[in-house]
């Protein structure tokens, strides 16, 4: 009994720290996030002038009045002012008195403006808003004068058409790799044929291409094909710059499968494509499921492929949301809500193929 | 598999005659229709301008559905062969498809590199190694060489450790999915998103009178008592808080990785290992490692390559300036924004050479495991 | 098993097959653009006395006149449902009012005009360019990338699409020099921007009874009175992501141009005067003299790398102004906080002359419309932007200043725009911004990012000067 009850203890003290380490983690990991999802309900003005966690609650100075100094004081050097003898430099910074109270000098020397402040909380959720969101999700209100003095107002580009066009690039982008790449890695790793090292070799290499280097030749292809502009052309694309990584990590799962399941199978006189269809893809979808998570993720905040084949015509997220943050990236509060709706549909990917990532999901069917 | 045998029963000789004819025709016809399929539908999705939601439905059926389509008829036809040649052409219904695309869209765009790299900047006129002269020699490319190599040693290192470390730990914890999905979030994060996150962590805006920080980790240093630090302009420790950005967005793919494959490792294993007496440690020194071995592998190469083509997060940070400037960075500048091809080539080249050994250990390894 | 998988593969096509054919009956329109314009005709030189078909709108008939003909065509109604292509790195706002100005046009003639903008325009459209896809008219904001494409021939030559005699009655002969590369005329500036101004907040300003400077003691007086004053008085600020740096290379530029000839400028900006001169030393020593001083820079020299130029001015419009000077072109307003009034809350003054013996000059920059595809429907848009009359909309939107003569002053809405026009109009010596006319490896290279890392200190003037000159290209 004495055993078993220290090894209970033993394990909670265990998950404690198991738990305690990983919290800490996260808590690293969520901090830089959230200080961007605050940012995304404030004001772009707020933005620039104070740190996001003010919109926690703190103590800040809070003014409560203002003196005057009368021009006939001198205030190029020590002076006397609420019953202290002080200088501008020193108010600058903030004089505090003994009742509390703060003094500190408004703006440059000659506006002669003190401002007195006490130090009060501030509660939270001061000057937040929607704002950001409705305007990515609507389009921002763009508002300018024509020649007759009219105003007039257009709605710029919103995100709702972007999000279709980046399912039907984004879907298809991901399994057709990942279904080509399996097929690969099964040929790669179980079946005999002659170059197999030197292909394998080359695979592996093409891990390192920068993709930009494959642009120009592929859209020289394109234009001769009429290809440009078309679902099918940015498949493709992700298809091909997609492949070398899945191949990679597929055919590091799918060889270190039991070779004996296979083996008896064979015996069994089963034809290769039967094992695969029926024994190596249902063995394989942890491996599957992961890397359908990264080439989804891949896709979907892809920007620079998009761009170059799919063209203005098909309009997908990332684009859209180049397009509403401005020529030189300036509105930080349109990008930072923008980032967290281009967001939503990534992590749901994440969370639908995470039940896939369980134990004794392989070893079961192994097993069967 | 039952279906499977009824098909090789002994025929009578009519029926394989009518068998054999009706096989002929079929091999013939069923490409044919499949080919005529796929076409038209591409035709259809090339033109056509109906509803947004209707062309992605066709779409992705037609995408999907294509590519097996394509490896089930080819499949199809080989099975009929005499089985030498089935034997001899079947692997290249596996690997063939694949081989082929990355012919097309990686591996002649590179020998085209290649020549490129010896010509100059509007590729007309060779100039021996020039440009490679340059790779070596210039002194931003130095730094650039030496950038890479911090990224390569501490950013791999840190995000393949943190990655099995959380892979390990949340594999004991009740809250694994919690764990597993705030670790991964900053994955599904844009790089243009990953920037403006990071930009609040280390901005910098001097000091003065009336200057706020709203930049976290100023503000952390200055509550401290410290005094701010314009964190990104100052060589060479920039380099490793922008490393600190590439861990904090490839852990989570270091994790997943890794957690799939530990998921892998039968329970009995480490039942046995602990009803031994083996503390934590010992089992996963002893059983974990051993048999994550190859996925580990497979992670810290990826991952190395990535750092390697990595300038994403340079470019969005500091533009390469102030001594941060990357490999992949003096690609993309020397290609779009120099417009010098000879030169960008020439960079990519090296990138490419800089790999041969990760990959020979890869092979090398391999082999012991006996998978080729 | 087999059969299994015969019959599902057939009835997978089968439903393809009824897709794909459900696809054919719907009436497919609007095929691809490419495709469907016609080859380019065997368009008459721009100089000949071919009569144009029957104008019949004034615009028409003013086109005839100045002989150019596809534009009159395009007035006639010849190319309705015709399609331009265009590119550039506009976007929302400025997207929204490029379309406003040209929907005139567009309603006259029936061609649409398609813009696309985006923020990755530099690659975007080298690859396309490169990979023989490229937009019908494509606006560079710089230059140097143009000059990268006329070199590899890859640029349609404006002298055969616009009558010269047209562009020199329309643009000052600075404005031709500079759209003029490699002996073809590469394009037509659409959008011109004046640098040399310093912008304050005016109410405030007036309020502390400050006074505009005439001359650079003037300048440099007022600097240190409103130090002295305890507050900074420049705001500075050049980060700006992967191009930072641009914001030193235009300060440096307009010293050059205020303390050397205007052919020292010439021969500095071609790469026949090196960056490690007397002169170009000389000239950022007037720039580093008040960026290094920490009292007279908003957050001190170690703020100026890591503030977006964009941010740089805010602190400007603060209560209290944290800072009171700011020198950057007349796009700089867009970024100011919403609400603020031209000529009320803010103004500018020309940033003045160093030397007597220079003069006065001003720099300046701009939009420079280049032709990819030859078709007449494109050589009628190009020579639509070479008048006025295609950015008015825009100029009195408002975030837009015309460089061609036949605009009107009257179409400036705010007094603050109109004065940078007169600036432009009136320049005695007018320079292009320096960088922007230099090698893209230097002027959008090394320049910049050899300037920023010895602005941040992570190198010294040394170092920098002789990669800068290390990295022009070979001549």
């Amino acid at each position: 009994m004495a055993t078993q009850g220290s090894l209970k203890r033993q394990q909670r003290l265990g998950s404690l720290f198991v738990n305690g380490v990983l919290i800490l983690i996260c808590i690293l990991w969520l901090v830089p996030a959230l200080g961007v999802f605050i940012t995304s309900f404030r004001q772009s003005e707020d933005i620039f002038g104070s740190g996001w966690w003010t919109v926690l609650p703190h103590k800040e100075d809070v003014e409560t009045g203002e003196i005057m100094v009368a021009e006939s004081i001198d205030v190029t050097g020590p002076f006397e002012i609420e019953g202290i003898t002080t200088t501008f430099e020193e108010l600058r910074t903030g004089v505090t008195l003994e009742d509390g109270r703060k003094l500190t000098w408004y703006g440059n020397r000659r506006t002669r403006r003190i401002i007195i402040s006490e130090k009060e909380w501030v509660g939270f959720g001061a000057n937040l808003t929607l704002d950001n969101y409705k305007n990515v999700l609507t389009g921002q209100e763009i508002r300018f004068k024509d020649a007759s003095g009219q105003e007039i107002m257009r709605k710029g580009n919103d995100l709702s058409s972007a999000f279709l066009n980046s399912l039907a690039v984004a879907v298809p982008a991901t399994i057709i790799p990942i279904l080509i790449a399996a097929f690969c890695a099964y040929g790669f790793a179980w079946l005999s044929f002659p170059g197999r090292k030197f292909f394998f070799t080359v695979v592996v290499a093409l891990l390192v291409v920068p993709l930009q280097i494959a642009l120009v030749p592929i859209l020289q292809d394109y234009t001769k094909l009429n290809l440009n502009g078309t679902f099918l052309a940015i498949w493709l694309a992700h298809t091909g710059f997609g492949l070398p990584l899945a191949i990679y990590l597929l055919f590091n799962y799918i060889s270190g499968l039991p070779r004996e399941t296979l083996e008896a199978a064979f015996i069994d006189g089963a034809s290769n494509f039967t094992i695969f269809t029926k024994l190596i893809l249902p063995l394989s979808v942890p491996a599957l499921a992961s890397f359908a998570i990264f080439q989804f993720l891949w896709v979907w905040n892809d920007y620079l492929v998009a761009l170059v084949f799919l063209g203005d015509k098909n309009r997908v997220v990332t684009s859209a949301l180049a397009a509403i943050v401005g020529e030189k990236g300036q509105d930080w509060h349109l990008l930072t809500a923008g980032a967290f709706v281009s967001m939503i549909l990534p992590l749901t990917v994440f969370f639908a193929l995470q039940r896939f990532f369980v134990r004794g999901l392989m070893a079961g069917s192994v097993k069967g | 598999m039952a279906g499977y045998q009824t098909s090789r029963d002994g025929p009578s000789p009519f029926i394989w005659l009518v068998n054999g004819l009706g096989r002929l025709l079929a091999a013939v016809f069923v490409p044919i229709v499949t080919f005529l399929v796929l076409w038209q539908g591409f035709i259809f999705l090339r033109d056509n301008k109906a509803p947004q939601i209707v062309m992605v439905t066709v779409a992705i059926l037609w995408g999907v559905g294509g590519v097996a389509l394509l490896y089930l008829v080819s499949n199809w036809l080989v099975e009929k062969l005499p089985d030498a040649m089935r034997r001899a052409i079947q692997p290249f219904i596996f690997v063939g498809p694949a081989l082929a695309i990355l012919a097309w869209y990686l591996a002649i765009p590179t020998l085209r590199t290649l020549v490129l790299s010896f010509q100059d900047e509007t590729s007309r006129v060779f100039v021996g190694l020039d440009n490679y002269v340059f790779a070596f020699t210039d002194r931003i490319m130095l730094e650039a060489f030496r950038n890479n190599l911090l990224w390569m040693i501490f950013g791999t290192g840190f995000s393949v450790g943190l990655g099995l470390l959380i892979a390990v730990l949340a594999d004991r914890s009740r809250f694994e999915n919690v764990y597993k999905a705030i670790i991964f979030m900053p994955m599904a994060i844009s790089f243009v998103g990953a920037g403006v996150i990071w930009k609040f962590m280390y901005t910098y805006k001097g000091e003065g009178i009336g200057i706020n920080e709203i930049g976290l980790i100023n503000a952390i240093v200055l509550a401290l008592g410290g005094k701010s630090q314009p964190w990104l302009s100052l060589p060479p420790w920039n380099n490793f808080f922008l490393i600190v950005i590439m861990v904090w967005l490839q852990t989570g793919y270091a994790m997943v990785i890794l957690s799939s494959a530990i998921k892998g490792i039968p329970a009995e294993l480490l039942e046995a290992a602990r009803v031994d007496g083996a503390s934590e440690v010992k089992a996963f020194f002893r059983i974990t490692i051993p048999y994550i071995q190859g996925t580990l592998l497979t992670v810290i190469t990826t991952i190395i390559i990535f750092s390697l083509k990595l300038f994403d997060i340079v470019r969005v940070m500091t533009g390469g300036n102030n001594g941060t400037n990357v490999i992949a960075n003096e690609f993309y500048l020397q290609r779009f924004t120099y417009g010098h091809t000879g030169r960008a080539s020439a960079i990519a080249i090296v990138l490419l050479l800089a790999v041969v050994p990760v990959m020979i250990y890869n092979l090398r390894q391999f082999r012991e495991r006996r998978t080729f | 098993m087999k059969r299994s998988i015969l019959i599902f593969s057939l009835l997978l096509m089968a439903a393809l097959l009824i897709v794909a054919c459900g696809g054919q009956a719907t009436p497919t329109t609007a095929p691809a653009v490419a495709t469907e314009a016609p080859p380019a005709k065997e368009v008459p030189p721009a100089e000949a006395t071919t009569a144009p078909a029957p104008p019949e709108s004034a615009m028409g008939a003013f086109a005839a006149s100045k002989g150019m003909t596809e534009l009159a065509n395009a007035y006639g109604g010849q190319y309705k449902g015709t399609v331009v292509t265009m590119e550039g790195p506009f976007t929302d706002n400025d997207a929204v009012k490029f379309d406003a100005s040209v929907k005139a046009f567009e309603d006259a003639t029936g061609i649409d005009i398609q813009y696309t903008g985006s923020k990755e325009f530099e690659a975007s459209i080298t690859i396309k360019v490169d990979g023989g896809s490229p937009p019908d008219i494509v606006d560079f904001p710089q230059p140097g990338l143009l000059a990268n494409m006329v070199r590899k021939g890859q640029v349609v030559d404006l002298g055969t699409v616009i009558p010269a005699a047209w562009l020199q009655e329309n643009y000052s002969q600075a404005w031709l020099e500079m759209g003029t590369m490699e002996g073809i005329t590469a394009g037509i500036w659409a959008r011109a921007n004046g640098k040399s101004l310093v912008w304050y907040p005016k109410k405030e300003f007036d309020a502390a009874g400050y006074t505009i400077p005439q001359t650079w003691e003037e300048l440099m007086a007022l600097t240190a009175e409103i130090a002295a004053d305890g507050d900074a008085p420049w705001c500075v600020g050049i980060e700006s992501g992967a191009a930072t740096g641009w914001a030193m290379t235009d300060w440096i530029e307009e010293t050059m141009l205020r303390t050397t000839s205007l052919e020292n400028y010439d021969k500095w900006v071609t790469g026949a005067l090196k960056f490690d001169s007397p002169e170009v030393r000389n000239a950022v020593k007037y720039v580093t003299d008040i960026w290094f001083n920490d009292a007279y820079v908003y957050g001190g020299r170690g703020a100026i790398p890591t503030t977006s130029f964009g941010d740089a001015p805010k602190p400007m419009f603060e209560a209290p102004p944290k800072c009171w000077l700011h020198k950057q072109g007349n796009f700089i307003t867009t970024f100011f906080p919403e609400g603020l009034e031209a000529g009320v809350d803010y103004d500018f003054f020309y940033l003045p002359g160093i030397d007597p013996a220079y003069g006065d000059p001003v720099l300046g920059a701009g939009d420079i419309y280049a032709v990819f595809n030859d078709r007449p429907e494109v050589r009628a848009a190009i020579q639509y932007f070479s008048t006025g009359d295609s950015v008015k909309g825009w100029v009195e939107a408002g975030g837009a200043i015309s460089p061609h003569r036949d605009a009107s002053l009257d179409w400036y809405q705010d007094p603050v725009s109109r004065n940078v026009a007169v600036i432009l109009q009136n320049a005695t010596a007018f320079r292009f911004d320096g960088s922007d006319l230099m090698p893209g490896a230097v002027g959008a290279g090394s320049f910049w990012k050899s300037m920023t890392s010895y602005v941040s200190g992570s190198i010294d003037l040394d170092t920098a000067l002789g990669d800068i000159d290390a990295s022009w290209p070979a001549q």
